[in-house]
């Protein structure tokens, strides 16, 4: 039961909370407990090093393939692998996913093509551009592209069927050329979709690559992690697992400053 | 500039929003549409500047162009479309860029028409900085850097405060109305239409059709005093009849009935 209103007294506040912010301190803290804990327990031998190494053994076996300059050559095969299969399929999925945006027929065609063909799970084709490419390299770009080319598309189309039809109608109010219209209204109003679709399209390729690398290649983290793992080498899996995030966290961090850029005005 | 329209008519789908509308925009005048909601006032004033084709009828324009035109028929918009990822300055520069104008000439108007519409310190601002009032001054600056031959306005104020449409239309008498630049005015604002316009065209419910035109003979720059008061209750009260039944019966229609 509320309690009845008094004749005088002060109105109950009732609308806090709800409103959550963000601080940095916890998560740090949180974050050093965690390594901390996962240390000690290794250095007091509770954790079996075979199937978990300490932080600090990661840390050693990391210092000694980057010494080497073997784990040099395995990052920059990966990421040359990435960027090149990367760029081929975000060029190619900006292109139909513009053309979906833009044309009636493209979108007739485009839209129920890339419906259909977008949940096949692309690694699964490997074998396939394997025996069209051969082992090398074309194969293992081809897959990447293909990951790639697929939410680039329909980020892209999304984007560009998202532009408000007022601004478009403005600029035809104004005797626009239909390209300066593309290129003024459509494609800046479809950018922030565009880079957010780089977001995903991104980790598909560093997906792809570790997994194309781990069905057959001779450098790149995904064969130094497989390697690592069949030799029981822990402590070299684990450092190649924290190669890769360095890699995603390059590209998050690349995207971002990309947004900072070309999407000031929001 | 004269603009006809001859027998116009719409349609959406099975839907008709304009039947029969003849009417002729006089050169220099101010014409405000009004008309219960959903009477296709806006549909008409797409129709106008070819921006819609119309189901029947033609419209056509009578009268030269004076060279510095760049756009005759030219839009403001209820909604400012404004880009958001442009400045001030570069807004209006986007109605200019596609023009053979040297780039000093193009300096030149956006400065003009920024100083006439008293944005000249928000040439750098971007929209999402500005007021709705200040963001359909760029709006408005937009369309007068192209130095319209006749202005097409739709409701360029129902998404303001009241307090903002006051001020705004007081700016309109100076930048157009006094200038006897040809405009039509769309509102559902009969304050705003008695305000502004040489001439009120009332539109039925729809189908829209042409109800009546009432001229108002004070001129704008007399209708604040006290004297003009009278006549303008009374006209207001006149266009309040013809449109007060049609506007009930406009509010209890279905939305897609």
């Amino acid at each position: 039961m509320p309690e009845p209103l008094q004749t005088k007294s002060a109105v109950r506040f009732r609308g806090g909370g709800f409103a959550p912010g963000q601080r940095r301190g916890p998560a740090l803290l949180v974050f050093a407990a965690l390594i901390a804990f996962w240390q000690g327990g290794s250095s007091l031998g509770w954790i079996n090093p075979l199937f978990l190494p300490s932080p600090w053994n990661i840390a050693e076996a990391l210092y000694a393939v980057a010494a080497s300059g073997e784990l040099w050559r395995h990052f920059t095969a990966s990421l040359g692998r990435i960027l090149g299969g990367w760029a081929l399929g975000t060029l190619a999925g900006l292109a139909l996913g513009t053309a979906m945006g833009l044309f009636t027929l493209a979108r007739s065609i485009g839209l129920p093509l890339v419906s259909a063909i977008f949940p096949v799970p692309k690694i699964a084709l490997l074998p396939l551009f394997i025996l069209w490419f051969g082992i090398g390299e074309p194969s293992k770009l081809a897959t990447i592209a293909l990951g790639v080319f697929f939410p680039t598309a329909i980020n892209c189309y999304s984007g560009i069927d998202g532009v408000a039809r007022n601004l478009i109608r403005m600029a035809q109010s104004f005797d626009l050329p239909p390209r300066d219209i593309v290129r003024k209204v459509v494609l800046p109003g479809a950018m922030p979709t565009i880079i957010a679709g780089f977001r995903i399209s991104s980790s598909v390729a560093l997906i792809l690559v570790v997994a194309a690398e781990m069905i057959g290649a001779e450098y790149g983290l995904g064969a130094f992690v497989l390697q690592a793992g069949h030799l029981m080498a822990t402590d070299q899996l684990l450092a190649g697992v924290v190669c890769l995030s360095i890699l995603g966290l390059l590209f998050g961090t690349a995207i971002s400053a990309l947004e900072k850029n070309l999407l000031r005005w929001r | 500039m004269e603009i006809h329209l001859q027998g116009i008519g719409h349609r959406y789908d099975a839907l008709t929003v304009l039947e029969d509308v003849t009417l002729t925009v006089q050169e220099g005048e101010t014409l405000a549409l009004i008309g219960p909601s959903g009477c296709g006032k806006s549909t008409l004033l797409g129709i106008l500047g070819g921006l819609l084709q119309p189901g029947s009828g033609r419209v056509t324009v009578d009268g030269t162009v004076p060279a510095d035109c760049l756009n005759p028929l030219t839009y403001v918009f209820q909604d400012f479309a404004l880009l958001p990822w442009r400045s001030v300055a570069d807004n209006v520069s986007l109605a200019l860029e596609h023009h053979a104008l040297s780039a000093g000439e193009r300096r030149e108007r956006i400065a003009e028409v920024l100083r006439r519409t008293g944005l000249g310190d928000f040439a750098g601002a971007y929209p999402r900085q500005l007021s709705g009032g200040m963001r359909q001054r760029v709006g408005i600056a937009r369309a007068l850097a192209v130095r319209p031959a006749v202005l097409l306005m739709d409701e360029p104020l129902s998404a303001l405060d009241a307090q903002t449409r006051d001020l705004l239309m007081e700016d309109f008498l100076d930048l157009w109305v006094r200038e006897r630049t040809t405009a039509v005015y769309v509102t559902h604002n009969l304050g705003e239409a008695l305000r502004l316009a040489d001439r009120v065209a009332v539109l039925s419910r729809r189908p829209g059709r042409l109800r009546e035109i009432v001229p108002l003979t004070i001129p704008q720059a007399e209708r604040g005093t006290p004297a003009a008061q009278t006549e303008l209750a009374r006209l207001h009260d006149h266009l309040w009849t013809l449109i007060k039944d049609e506007a009930r019966s406009a509010e209890r229609e279905m939305a897609d009935a």
